[in-house]
């Protein structure tokens, strides 16, 4: 009797093993972060990019205005190619503030003189707290901020062509 | 003997070449970094990574700590942040209690079977 009751009770959780596992099998390697709960942006202090003076993000972000913010690099290749959504997105009625991570000067403005300036400011993060501070995953990542300063869209890597429409649709 | 000493002198400057690299930072900074998952390369806690984006999450750590938030505290920010997925030692709730039970369940079960065993043999 008690040699059954093992039996059954180990059929039971090998079935239960092979369920988590096959499950744990279908589900992606790579975790991406989903943006379930709205939040408001954190205040932060940073520096600008071209006089090195200290910027209090409440300064800069304005209720009653969109903004997205874009976290790049000179040394960043999607950059690049998200780079003429971003001057596209220029001419649209938002504000563009770039958040530099990590870069040399030098090439930072390199890369601006090259593809063009579509940032109406820039600010430099020299030991990438602040982009750790909005909760950024990496580089490139845009956040898109709605009138009431709160983050309603995560860009995760390169902006393409279809998060640049999800863009316009939100700010319309 | 010179063998001898010449290999222990290399050893020891090895050993301490080590050390140093982690002296860098406190016990608690450590003890922090290594409960917190990198976000590039996602198998890694921060503590072994020298990616740009640990480098950064241990300057918010420090930065943290001077300002005098306790460990549960960073925990919570960076949580707020990242999700739960971003600590290595998540909280029992709805998606975790099977990590937390499993264990005990196996074993629990790998005493009763000893304990059967013992039984046995006794018998």
């Amino acid at each position: 009797m008690r040699n059954k009751i093992f039996i059954i009770f180990g059929f039971i959780l090998f079935i239960f093993c092979f369920i988590v596992f096959y499950k744990g099998l279908q589900k992606p390697n790579v975790y991406s972060p989903e943006l379930n709960q709205k939040k408001s942006i954190s205040s932060f202090v940073s520096l600008d990019f071209y006089s090195n003076e200290k910027v209090l993000s409440d300064d800069i972000f304005k209720k009653g205005n969109y903004y997205l913010v874009n976290i790049w690099s000179s040394w960043c290749v999607p950059c690049r190619t998200e780079h003429p959504f971003l001057t596209r997105l220029k001419n649209s009625k938002i504000n563009l503030v770039g958040i530099n991570y990590k870069d040399n000067i030098n090439n930072a403005k390199a890369f601006l003189n090259e593809l063009g300036n579509p940032y109406s400011k820039i600010l430099s993060d020299k030991d990438g707290v602040i982009s750790i501070e909005l909760g950024a995953y990496g580089v490139p990542e845009t956040f898109l901020i709605n009138k009431e300063k709160v983050i309603i869209k995560k860009i995760i890597g390169p902006i393409n062509n279809e998060s640049y429409k999800e863009i316009l649709n939100l700010i319309k | 003997m010179k063998k001898i000493i010449s290999f222990l002198l290399v050893f020891f400057c090895f050993i301490s070449n080590n050390l140093s690299a982690s002296e860098k930072y406190s016990d608690l900074e450590n003890k922090i970094f290594k409960n917190l998952r990198c976000l590039i390369c996602q198998g890694q806690s921060i503590y072994d990574s020298q990616s740009d984006f640990s480098e950064s999450m241990k300057i918010v750590v420090r930065k943290n700590l001077q300002e005098g938030m306790s460990e549960k505290e960073i925990y919570n920010s960076l949580k707020n942040k990242y999700g739960e997925w971003v600590l290595y030692d998540p909280q029992v709730n709805k998606g975790t209690y099977l990590l937390w039970i499993l264990p005990l369940i196996l074993f629990l079960l790998g005493g009763a079977i000893i304990l059967r065993k013992l039984s046995i043999l006794k018998k």
